[in-house]
């Protein structure tokens, strides 16, 4: 279900923690798998569960647990508006409209392309630079509705 | 970054997360000298003491005390663990430390191994972290190839390794406790306690858990303010000299929100607010203050006289009748709508309460619901009581702070700006007046 690099790449995190604490690299087993597979569906989490060898449940309350594991299928590219209070106070609303508009979506929800999931986030730890966003890894900050067009015109090609 | 002390964040700018760029500023010194001549461990202790090092995590708990809680005789394997989670909202130092200073922080946490007999060390990273992460990596790539990490460190016998731990997006996870059963590899509820990490934590064992920056700081207080000269090195006493009373050295402040300037400045305590709403440029488009949260969203909120009135330090913040926090200063000016601000801090309590406390998962919701009804102009006068009944029925009756950092703000936002919440409902008593006549009419 994985490819031979996922597989090692979770070798190197195991590698991380005693040899009998091998949940330690759950989280990061689950995240590896999210990005080669694109999110976490039931077979996947419980291949993740078996190459660590702990119960299926273990798997099931990690990836339900954190908000950063995708239980969905979801675009190309997910965009996390932060919309918490540093954001807010400096227009994260207006760019969550704008957002919306061009996007034609609500947040949760995902182009119809196929290209952009936008989700709403809270506190990334980047508040001064708000409002600001993230773009699958990458934080982008100071934004204001144009510098929101660049970002997104980069990634529509 | 604009003002800058250089303890925890950097000076210089040009690729400062270097090694090369580390060592210049005499990075790595203190952790040869401890380890060359095998200091007594009590020693530094007792320099963080003098220090006046506090807990920059949020808690402002002494350093010293909490390093001596650890029996470093024990038996057995012993851990220290780096909670670099920062996901206090208003809260953006740490990431800067993580992605410009990361080296102050592995020789932090070194110096705290070697201290507390623990020959591994974790440094968990929020999941969103993905770019500090990559800096933290190649730092720790850099120092275990200069022969900064791993076995017997400068002949000294002591040995030392270092991972970094990526988390997966939850905010409880700051909670010392939840880290640790995150770290493990499950859910990140918090533990109730004791017992205390000191003598079951990360795996059952013995850990010692500190805030990025308070690691951080340790270099920084054992090398002395000259470069080791010899009354300085490993006493601590520039960096109480700079702080306060109460309060050692330097902190740094995330000023947010409201200014011109946000960024953050590492500056001594004791800094006045006013001076450090200057640096950050004053408030924004000429506008008056309204409102400051002085410590992230978990601490009370402050009106402008009483801020204006206070110093960036533990004590005076308390005494104005609010916290230090972890430095994260949010700032609203004269047009901020208060009773919008509440209930988006209500909403994130609501969605990050681990669920395990009844008074938090179900109190936390009720907060939220009733500020949304009385932004939505349907609230009543009623609702103000009960919004303060709820709140005073988590307030400590949970098992971690999660349940109080969602209390205290609506205490507080009603304490100092109870009219804004009156005229909402206000408005909509009038509204529910006016429905009910409108539909007495109607039948
Ligand atoms: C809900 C909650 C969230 C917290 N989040 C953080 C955090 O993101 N970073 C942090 O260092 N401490 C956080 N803390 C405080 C930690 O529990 C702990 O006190 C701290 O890491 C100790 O380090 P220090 O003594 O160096 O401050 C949080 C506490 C609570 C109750
Ligand atoms: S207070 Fe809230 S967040 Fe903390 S353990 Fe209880 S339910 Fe979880
Ligand atoms: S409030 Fe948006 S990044 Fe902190």
């Amino acid at each position: 279900m994985l490819s031979a690099d996922a597989l090692a790449d979770i070798d190197r995190e195991l590698a991380k923690y005693p040899p009998d604490r091998r949940q330690s690299g759950l989280p990061a087993a689950l995240r590896i798998a999210q990005d080669e597979l694109g999110w976490l569906s039931a077979e996947s989490i419980e291949f993740v569960a078996a190459v660590i060898g702990v119960p299926a449940v273990r798997a099931w309350e990690v990836a339900t647990f954190y908000s950063m594991y995708d239980l969905q299928p979801v675009g190309a590219h997910k965009i996390s508006l932060c919309t918490n209070i540093s954001c807010m106070l400096r227009g994260a609303d207006e760019i969550a409209a704008h957002l919306k508009r061009k996007l034609g979506v609500d947040f949760g929800q995902t182009t119809a392309d196929g290209k952009f999931t936008l989700k709403e986030v809270e506190c990334l730890a980047a508040c001064a630079g708000a409002p600001m966003l993230q773009l699958d890894r990458d934080y982008h900050e100071n934004l204001t509705p144009a510098r929101v067009d660049e970002i997104l015109r980069e990634y529509q090609t | 970054m604009r003002e800058c002390r250089g303890v925890c964040l950097p000076r210089e700018h040009a690729r400062c997360w270097t090694l090369e760029a580390y060592r210049r500023g005499g990075g790595y010194r203190a952790l040869e000298r401890v380890l060359r001549e095998k200091v007594e461990p009590g020693a530094i202790i007792e320099a963080l003491k003098t220090a006046n090092l506090r807990g920059r995590g949020g808690a402002g708990f002494p350093a010293a005390i909490k390093w001596n809680f650890i029996p470093r005789a024990a038996e057995g394997q012993k851990y220290v663990v780096c909670n670099s989670d920062e996901g206090e909202p208003g809260t953006c130092k740490d990431r800067d430390i993580l992605r410009y200073n990361p080296h102050a922080l592995i020789e932090g946490m070194a110096i705290g191994g070697y201290v507390m007999g623990a020959s591994v060390g974790y440094n968990y990273m929020r999941g969103e972290f993905w770019e500090p992460y990559q800096r933290m990596e190649a730092a720790l790539a850099e120092a275990r190839a200069a022969g900064l990490l791993g076995e017997n460190l400068f002949g000294s016998g002591f040995d030392f390794t270092l991972h970094n731990h990526l988390g997966a997006g939850a905010y409880i996870c700051g909670e010392e406790t939840a880290l640790l059963e995150s770290l493990e590899g499950k859910k990140g509820e918090p533990r109730f306690k004791p017992p205390f990490p000191a003598a079951f934590g990360l795996y059952g064992r013995p850990t010692t858990i500190n805030n990025t920056e308070t690691f951080a700081s340790v270099p920084a207080i054992l090398r002395g303010a000259a470069g080791e000269a010899d009354g300085d090195w490993c006493s601590g006493e520039w960096f109480r000299d700079l702080g306060v009373d109460n309060a050692g050295g330097v902190k740094i402040f995330s000023v947010t929100g409201h200014v011109e300037r946000p960024g953050n400045f590492e500056i001594t305590l004791g800094t006045p607010f006013a001076e450090l709403l200057e640096m950050a440029g004053g408030v924004w488009k000429g506008r008056r203050l309204k409102a400051v949260i002085p410590g992230g969203s978990s601490v009370p909120v402050l009106p402008a006289e009483n801020i204006m009135r206070a110093n960036m330090d533990y004590d005076s913040l308390q005494q104005a009748g609010s916290a230090l926090g972890a430095g994260s200063v949010i700032v609203m000016d004269e047009t901020t709508d208060m009773a919008a601000v509440l209930e988006r801090i209500a909403l994130f309590y609501f969605e990050e309460s681990c669920g395990q406390c009844t008074p938090c998962r179900e109190g936390t919701g009720w907060l939220h619901r009733i500020l949304r009804r009385i932004n939505a102009g349907r609230g009543s006068r009623a609702d103000l009581d009960t919004l303060l009944d709820v709140a005073n029925r988590i307030e400590g009756r949970t098992i971690c702070a999660l349940g109080d950092a969602a209390a205290w703000p609506v205490q507080s936002f009603l304490r100092h700006f109870r009219h804004e919440f009156e005229a909402k409902v206000e408005a909509g008593d009038a509204n529910i007046a006016d429905k009910t006549a409108a539909a007495i009419r109607a039948a």
